[in-house]
């Protein structure tokens, strides 16, 4: 398409030219559909860290637990490891897809991301359950509302992050490695990254920010 | 309605939930026979319809050929078809409002909170399920055809959106019959529409039919983002887009980041009534100015998202029936994207009153009044590009012009409005609901019109009966201005919106007018269905062969009518804004291409159905506690949607170069022979789509 500008001069208007177009599957359309799909969830993110922030305050508390009572600082380094580390094993996973490393190496990777990403679930359900069992549940203040609204809303999202990747481990396993599943790992890396990122915005504001 | 009452197997329904069964316990009172009635009007209605799809043998072809099709064409028809149900249901309430305030002197015959129901449905409807589909639906008709591509991005996508936009439709009728909706107007503020005001399933509806179109409208976004990125035709440069395709690139671009707020703001409310959270109860330090500052972060530039698809329908329908290239391209796309981006910055506008600093205020009063230089632009250039053109008073055209009229007067209330000190004195009165009528009617409504009208030929291979259409441009024009304009005068005189009945009589006049005027729209509404029926009845006598039955400019005229399902025989190479247009005072329009490939179509899906069918009975049993059918649902959902990713799209459709070469042909060969028409003729009978060149000189 680069003689678009000096075809201007032969064609008038349109011209059904004879160029072969494929309808096959196409990944960039798949990895731009899903960036944007990202943005869009960033703001819901977005809005539950703004309103987060405006709970901060003493009326939101409502003389229940602030931050310095209801939080504790080891559980969320360690899901912050976890996380972390996870997103490191899936940039060898990656990598091992990438490089042809064979299906073995990919597995193993995800395997062990998957283990990461299920004991940070475990981490912060722990963290939970703590809470609930100090009474600072959600339904004592707004300011706890507000923390049950982002927190586990990322968990969430790991949730089914974790679910995806057991989907495309079940396919590497049972299939052939081709460009859709390599296009769906390099989309759920993204996705895992993203995670990454909200969490280290999370432990940084909520936790650190908090406790500080 | 009770909550503490709730059992395995039907929730919290009981017997007092069957709203059709009121009018048998309480025979003498008239709101609750309106009320019983509604509900008997949506079940009998719905027995109808089985019936005749039944008589008709329509199920069938109304599943494998419409609902699991992933075609961007029907799935723009069946978002347009459930708008204008939505229509009849949304405008019928207005009038009832309308009936109800014009006998409101010191009462009335409605109930205060049959009242609010009726003013929270029709908001609701009207934005969501009214003209978000139309809208969606008319983005999906055209924008693949004008930029020359086989579909949409994601066509499963496309119809899973189509599928949660239905869901939340249906839950609003289901609201009729089962239950009733909320009391808390189509914005549901809280704390009123939390669980210590309203316990009842009312604003549980709103919230989860708000929610499933909302997700819906968000797909939607981004499918449309992508489309018009990735699937432009060779040669279609960004600035040789049409305008309505323009402007479907900034309303998605706005669904894709101000659908999550409301997606947050409904989440938000739904875990303080469901769960017991205080984001906005009044006690324990909930804070309902984050659900202002939420709802209206998606609110205002959700009023963007409706407005710009019409701007783009009223440029094209100018362009064409003034025979005149469009007037200001460069400034229109550089408006378009200015409103895009000031949409965001203005939401505080609606809440004025609330508390915040007057020097916030002022500058969100300046933002808002910004917008009005883009809209002023747009206007100019729809008026230049009229100016020495031929202009043809077709139906599209005159939805345009009584348009630029009429939103031209909305526009200066909403500036009037933009002043805080002004709004202190006039928020929550009629003079507010007159303005936003008088932009979301003229500005919207009329443009989806213009776009109907102007589209429909393309679609399905006719045109529409004009008599009816003008009846229907008229009964909305006059109506319109019947219903309002007092209602402009009353808010001033102080008179406040949502209000059931009022004491000053010298409202009466005035609502009376608008009353009057009512019963106009309703002629208006029944010229549209008119319309309908009289064009499929004699469509014989305004066939639409040649596909460019208004001497169009733009590519998707450049393709037969109805358009086969592969859109293009051929990729089109573009070299001119306004392609078709160029060609055709080329001597171009009609080319034969030298060789056809094969084309890939996706296969049929059923997770739009799924997705419809399921996703609408778990928040069905979301909103009456069914647990158990809520995780079936569910259950289904995330089954179904799994396994079609394992599986991919296992019935691809091929269709090959042989059959699309013969068909091409065939219709290359009707175009040879039918006589092209001069624009005297472009309302009769002799017009069969293709057009004589006639005034293209003025294309130059």
């Amino acid at each position: 398409m680069s003689t678009v500008s000096d075809a201007a001069y032969q064609a008038p208007g349109l011209v059904y030219e004879t160029e072969h177009h494929h309808d096959h599957f196409s990944p960039q359309k798949s990895y731009m559909g899903f960036w944007i799909f990202m943005m869009s969830d960033l703001i819901i993110f977005g809005l539950f860290f703004a309103t987060y922030g405006t709970m901060l305050g003493k009326p939101s508390i409502a003389g229940g637990p602030g931050p310095k009572e209801a939080f504790e600082l080891s559980g969320a380094a360690w899901e912050t490891v976890a996380l972390l580390l996870s997103t490191f094993t899936f940039g060898l996973a990656s990598l091992a897809m990438k490089y042809d490393m064979g299906k073995q190496k990919i597995l193993t990777w995800m395997g062990v991301t998957l283990f990461l990403g299920l004991c940070f679930l475990g981490l912060e359900l722990r963290e939970f359950v703590t809470m609930f069992h100090e009474g600072h549940v959600p339904q004592r203040s707004g300011f706890l509302s507000a923390f049950f609204g982002l927190v586990p809303l990322h968990g969430l999202h790991v949730t089914s992050g974790s679910i995806w990747l057991i989907i495309m481990m079940i396919r590497i396993a049972t299939g052939p490695i081709d460009e859709l599943t390599k296009s769906r790992v390099a989309r759920l890396a993204l996705f895992w990254h993203f995670l990454d990122l909200i969490w280290v915005g999370i432990f940084s504001i909520v936790y650190l920010g908090g406790l500080a | 309605m009770n909550s503490d009452h709730t059992s395995a197997l039907f929730g919290r329904m009981d017997l007092e939930s069957l709203d059709f069964l009121k009018v048998f316990l309480h025979p003498f009172d008239t709101n609750l026979l309106i009320l019983s009635g509604a509900a008997w009007v949506v079940i009998l209605g719905g027995i109808f319809v089985v019936a005749v799809m039944t008589y008709m043998k329509w199920w069938k072809p109304l599943f494998l050929d419409w609902l699991i099709s992933v075609d961007h064409k029907k799935i723009g028809v069946m978002y347009i078809v459930l708008a204008f149900i939505m229509l009849l249901r949304g405008v019928i309430e207005g009038v009832v409002m309308r009936a109800q305030q014009a006998d409101g002197l010191h009462g009335g015959f409605l109930s205060a909170d049959h009242y609010a129901q009726l003013f929270s449905t029709h908001g609701t409807i009207m934005i969501f399920f009214m003209l978000m589909p139309f809208l969606t639906g008319l983005m999906n008709v055209a924008v693949p055809l004008q930029i020359g591509a086989r579909d949409v991005s994601f066509p499963m996508l496309n119809s899973v959106s189509l599928g949660l936009t239905i869901g939340g439709a249906v839950l609003v009728m289901v609201s009729l019959v089962l239950g009733e909706f909320t009391t808390g107007g189509w914005t549901a503020y809280p704390p009123y529409t939390g669980s210590a005001f309203q316990p009842g399933v009312g604003p549980d509806y709103w919230i989860w039919s708000v929610t499933l179109s909302g997700i819906g409208a968000t797909l939607t976004g981004m499918n449309f983002v992508v489309t018009i990125y990735k699937e432009r035709a060779p040669g279609m440069t960004f600035f040789r887009m049409p305008m309505f395709t323009w402007t479907a690139l900034c309303t998605a671009i706005l669904m894709v980041f101000a659908m999550p707020p409301l997606t947050v703001a409904s989440a938000m409310l739904l875990l303080d009534r469901y769960a017991d959270f205080h984001f906005f109860t009044n006690d324990l330090g909930g804070n309902m100015m984050n659900y202002a500052n939420l709802f209206w972060l998606f609110g205002h530039p959700e009023v963007y998202i409706l407005v710009l698809p019409a701007f783009g329908v009223f440029s094209e329908v100018t362009a064409t029936f003034s025979g005149k290239r469009l007037y200001g391209y460069g400034s229109l796309v550089v408006a378009t994207m200015a409103i895009a981006v000031l949409s965001f910055t203005v939401w505080l506008h609606h809440f004025f009153t609330m508390g915040q600093d007057s020097n916030v205020n002022a500058a969100f009063g300046i933002a808002t009044m910004l917008i009005g230089i883009p809209t002023g632009v747009k206007i100019y250039d729809w008026m230049a590009t009229m100016y020495r053109g031929r202009v043809r008073f077709t139906v599209a055209m005159l939805w345009t012009i009584n348009f630029m009229v009429l939103f031209v007067l909305g526009g200066l209330s909403g500036i009037i409005l933009a002043n805080p000190s002004i709004d202190f004195q006039t928020h929550n009165t009629l003079f507010l609901v007159a303005h936003f009528h008088n932009v979301l009617i003229p500005g919207v409504f009329f443009g989806m019109m213009a776009g109907y009208n102007y589209w429909f030929p393309k679609l399905f291979g006719f045109r529409l009966n004009d008599f009816w259409g003008y009846v229907s441009v008229w009964g909305w024009t006059i109506g319109f201005m019947l219903v309002f304009f007092p209602l402009y005068v009353v808010g001033l005189e102080g008179m406040t919106r949502r209000t059931v009945s009022y004491t000053d009589p010298a409202y009466l006049p005035w609502m009376l007018l608008s009353g009057l005027g009512a019963i106009i729209v309703t002629i208006g509404l029944i010229g549209i269905v008119m319309q309908l029926y009289v064009s499929i009845r004699d469509k014989e006598k305004t066939l639409d062969i040649g596909g460019d039955p208004w001497d169009a400019r733009t590519l998707e005229w450049a393709t037969p009518s109805p358009v086969p399902a592969y859109n293009f025989p051929v990729i089109p190479h573009i070299h001119a804004r306004e392609a078709f247009a160029v060609a055709k005072e080329a001597g171009a329009g009609y080319q034969q291409p030298t060789k056809y490939t094969d084309i890939h179509l996706p296969g049929n899906t059923w997770m739009g159905v799924v997705m419809m069918v399921f996703g609408t009975g778990f928040a069905f049993a979301m909103i009456w506690y069914m647990w158990w059918l809520a995780i079936l649902c569910l259950a289904i959902v995330v089954v179904s949607f799994v396994g079609r990713a394992i599986r991919g799209d296992r019935h691809p459709h091929i269709v090959k170069a042989a059959d699309i070469e013969r068909e091409h042909n065939a219709w290359l060969e009707k175009v040879r022979t039918i006589t092209p028409v001069n624009r005297e003729q472009e309302l009769k009978q002799a017009n069969l789509g293709v057009a004589a060149p006639e005034y293209m000189e003025a294309a130059q």
